[in-house]
């Protein structure tokens, strides 16, 4: 027997779209794929947005996601092409054979049924597994996964249990019927990085002690060196270079994977901070109206003119809270805010429309940030009326300009925001917060949407507006490589709290706190082996104290 | 306290306080009303002093807000007064005609829910395709025909041409429950023609939403069957939205049968308070009127309260 599980030649799959006043015509999204993948053996697929990635996954399982079909090739699952194979074969591949790990495991559970009955639901109604079989393997796999209460932990209800335990139910709820192949789609991406460690080392381990083969897809490369044997680069749809994840990494042969290795390759030069500060927030405690506790304590930090403070922190630790206390959108209960030399109100309706101007804002879902009716030249075109009463040949001029430094240029005047790309979305949305020639920017998250080279660009882009425009951003985020790249000084949150603030080279040279400490070490580094390392000194560490 | 006990006494307090707004309404509205119950009793023709005479005897003369609150305190102690046509007890004429209408009304909400319910599941199931289109087109028609005209076509094939039951749907005490039913069968067939629809549409519409759920496609990719996913895993997320809409109907069903009553000459509520504002019977209005508030408000409270106990978030918190 041939130790081949899934074989995949040139797959094809394709889509009818419908766009808006136009015909509905078919487009192609894979074009012609072909892999194989041994049993027990775990492949990479790689790739932005767009890629195909997560159709080709589906695929193994015979599924089209939306209007998505499979229109040609071949699917070779266990020794037969599970394209041509019968309905009733399909359901016993789909949840038997094969089995799938979703990004968000919160959306993917029911929310109206307990854990236990969702996880054994595919091994019963395949009938590998008794209920009550299946419910002790559940337990077994709880516990392998590192849940805690793993005896009792199926009987809740997925509300009740945080983000990151309920991707690992929704990987026990893969493993559960014994299936033969596993399809993890971007299972850690929208976990914290300090939770992802966990999560991805869980995951590894469970692939490895259940023999089970796995296709793993994810857009971050770092992530992927650590589970995988062999990775494809996937681009539109195309196969761009696939090989064993050593060569990969550490010898790409196509210009794109060199790319994608070296993405977040930006220096940036830290500025020593002036005397005098843009932004000075002082001694800030904040919290949500029906809530009975702050959200935050006693948060001071300043910001320099012409400067880039990083406020970066996890999920809940009160990084977005802050920013709208310093927007005004929700007034503090202690503390003051000064801005330019003058003391800003706490609530919004109290500031001037010169407070408004200077500072702005962009958003991290820059498509929901723009009103969809209206063209890039009114969107930015806006700010230069409200502020500056500008019109006529006098705006028009100036929004050329604006498109000019954010690299659209002038053609882009006419068009709609459905017309554009994530990337250039966030462009529009950085032009029409420099119209208002602000001396500060609050940018929230706003490469976290996008793609890797995406995201560079927007960074790129951001670092050399600074120099032309002069003005200072108060970067939140919650990735340490985009810190890195873009920040001159860093506030570390955690839990309401500022834990550690100071200039770039300070926050990031030891000696670390501990919370810094386990932030820093957990961001995934491209190299091989770089998880059994952390994991391995972190259990050194504990056992040393 | 648990939250779903100071929700669920929160929607309690609101319903009362609804019931008592409803029933000032009532009172309002039928004072508000041309000509009164002394001129209905005597007539055109009546004298002035007559109807000054009979008005001072009813107790019509004093102030209307007086009136109201004997009339709310009356109803609180179970008593909704005597009719002035007639001066028979109106509680215990209602008490009778209630329970007819409930009988009829319950029988074709037993017919009616599960079978719109079920039909709604199939025409997810079979979605755009021909099961689908001809359970939509069948419902939409028959609720789109006014009930009276289906009354009168289901009596004449059914009741003239076939003669499988009779078109009157007379009840009586002495009757068994088969006879009762048999009775009934006519009336109950058209209402359930009347409500079917749309709680067969909202089934569709609410489920349909659902299914473009993360968790519907994990269901899928659990191989379970297109009829699996719908009924286990979308139906219970749908269920609030579903008894909404089915306690509208049961809701219409108890209060809009007065057509469906009066066509089938069926001994309800319906034509009683038909019969009461002809007479100007003004008692007997007001109480019909609050029996009928107090279903509509019952219903749909319950309906709330099963919409709160199905979220398991409330049910379940952290």
């Amino acid at each position: 027997m041939s130790d081949t599980l899934l074989k995949v030649r040139n797959l094809k799959i394709g889509a009818t779209v419908y766009p808006p006043g136009e015909k509905p015509h078919d487009i192609d999204i894979v074009h012609g794929v072909s892999f194989d993948l041994e049993r027990g053996k775990v492949l990479g697929l790689i790739g932005e947005s767009g890629a195909g990635k997560s159709t080709i996954g589906l695929a193994s399982m015979a599924y089209g996601r939306g209007g998505v079909e499979l229109t040609g090739g071949e699917v070779w699952v266990n020794g037969r092409d599970i394209l041509k194979t019968s309905h009733s074969d399909i359901r016993n591949l789909r949840g038997g054979e094969v089995a799938y790990v979703s990004q968000s495991a919160a959306a993917s559970f029911n929310p109206a049924k307990k854990i236990m009955d969702q996880v054994v639901e595919a091994a019963v109604e395949h009938k590998k597994f008794s209920r009550k079989e299946a419910e002790g393997r559940a337990r077994e796999l709880f516990a392998k996964l590192g849940l805690p209460d793993p005896d009792n932990i199926g009987e809740r209800y997925p509300h009740q249990v945080s983000g990151g335990q309920l991707q690992r139910c929704m990987t026990a709820l893969a493993l559960c019927p014994e299936p033969d192949l596993v399809v993890f789609d971007e299972p850690t991406t929208a976990l914290d990085v300090t939770t992802q460690i966990d999560v991805l080392m869980a995951i590894k381990e469970a692939i490895r002690d259940t023999g089970v083969a796995a296709l793993y897809i994810t857009h971050d490369l770092a992530v992927v060196a650590q589970v995988s044997d062999d990775i494809m680069v996937l681009r539109m749809g195309n196969t761009v270079e696939y090989g064993n994840t050593d060569q990969i990494i550490n010898n790409p042969q196509e210009e794109y994977t060199k790319a994608l290795v070296s993405v977040r390759s930006i220096e940036h030069e830290e500025k020593k901070p002036t005397p005098d500060a843009v932004l000075s927030v002082e001694g800030i405690t904040a919290r949500y109206k029906g809530l009975n506790f702050d959200v935050l304590h006693n948060v001071n930090v300043d910001l320099h003119p012409g400067q880039t403070l990083a406020v970066v922190g996890e999920s809940g630790s009160g990084k977005s809270t802050l920013a709208r206390v310093i927007t005004g959108l929700l007034p503090p209960r202690d503390g003051e805010i000064t801005f330019a030399g003058r003391k800003l109100s706490g609530d919004l309706k109290g500031r001037s429309r010169e407070d408004l101007r200077e500072l702005q804002m962009i958003y991290q879902m820059a498509d929901v940030a723009m009103n969809p009716r209206q063209t890039v030249g009114t969107i930015i075109g806006r700010p230069l009326e409200f502020y500056f009463n500008m019109r006529g040949a006098e705006k028009r001029k100036r929004i050329i300009e604006l498109l000019d430094e954010i690299e659209l240029g002038e053609k882009y005047m006419d068009r709609y925001p459905a017309e554009l790309s994530g990337g250039q979305k966030q462009r529009v949305c950085i032009a029409r917060s420099l119209a208002a020639k602000p001396k500060m920017i609050i940018c929230d998250e706003v490469t976290s949407a996008l793609d890797p080279l995406v995201a560079d660009g927007i960074l790129k882009l951001l670092l050399d507006l600074q120099k032309i425009e002069d003005v200072a951003y108060l970067f939140i985020t919650h990735d340490l490589a985009t810190v890195r790249a873009i920040s001159d000084s860093i506030a570390v949150m955690y839990q309401g709290r500022v834990v550690r603030y100071g200039s770039k080279s300070e926050v990031l040279s030891p000696p670390f706190d501990d919370y810094t400490d386990l932030l820093l070490s957990s961001v995934p580094e491209m190299h091989l082996g770089w998880l059994e390392e952390v994991v391995a000194h972190r259990k050194m560490e504990s056992a040393g104290n | 306290m648990h939250p779903i006990i100071k929700l669920v006494s929160q929607r309690l307090a609101l319903g009362l306080l609804l019931l008592f707004g409803a029933s000032a309404l009532i009172f309002g509205l039928t004072e508000a009303l041309p000509g009164d119950a002394a001129q209905a009793v005597l007539g055109q023709s009546a004298t002035p002093e007559a109807l000054a005479n009979l008005r001072e005897e009813m107790g019509l003369n004093r102030p209307a807000l007086t009136r109201y609150f004997e009339w709310l305190g009356g109803i609180l102690q179970g008593d909704l007064g005597q009719s002035l046509t007639n001066k028979l007890d109106i509680a215990e004429s209602i008490g009778k005609r209630l329970g007819n209408t409930l009988f009829l009304a319950c029988a074709a909400a037993v017919v009616s829910v599960p079978l719109a319910i079920f039909l709604g599941l199939l025409a997810v199931r079979y979605r755009n395709r021909w099961p689908d289109k001809l359970i939509s087109a069948i419902t939409l028609t028959t609720v789109s025909i006014p009930e009276f005209l289906i009354g009168y076509v289901v009596i004449y094939f059914v009741s003239v041409k076939l003669g499988w039951f009779s078109s009157l749907a007379m009840i009586n005490d002495t009757m068994s429950f088969g006879q009762k039913l048999n009775a009934i069968a006519l009336p109950a067939f058209v209402l359930t023609l009347v409500v079917l629809a749309q709680m067969m549409r909202m089934t569709r519409a609410a489920i349909l939403n659902l299914m473009q759920s993360a968790y519907i496609e994990t269901a899928e990719l659990k191989g379970l069957s297109n009829f699996q996913v719908i009924a286990r895993h979308a139906f219970p997320n749908a269920i609030s939205p579903i008894v909404n809409v089915v306690m509208l109907n049961l809701a219409y069903l108890v209060v809009g049968v007065v057509v469906v009553e009066v066509v089938f000459v069926y001994p309800g509520m319906g034509q009683y308070l038909v019969d009461s504002v002809t007479k100007r019977d003004v008692p007997v209005v007001l109480a019909c009127g609050v029996v009928f508030a107090a279903v509509y408000i019952g219903l749909n409270m319950f309906a709330d309260i099963v919409s709160i106990l199905a979220n398991p978030r409330l049910r379940h918190p952290k």
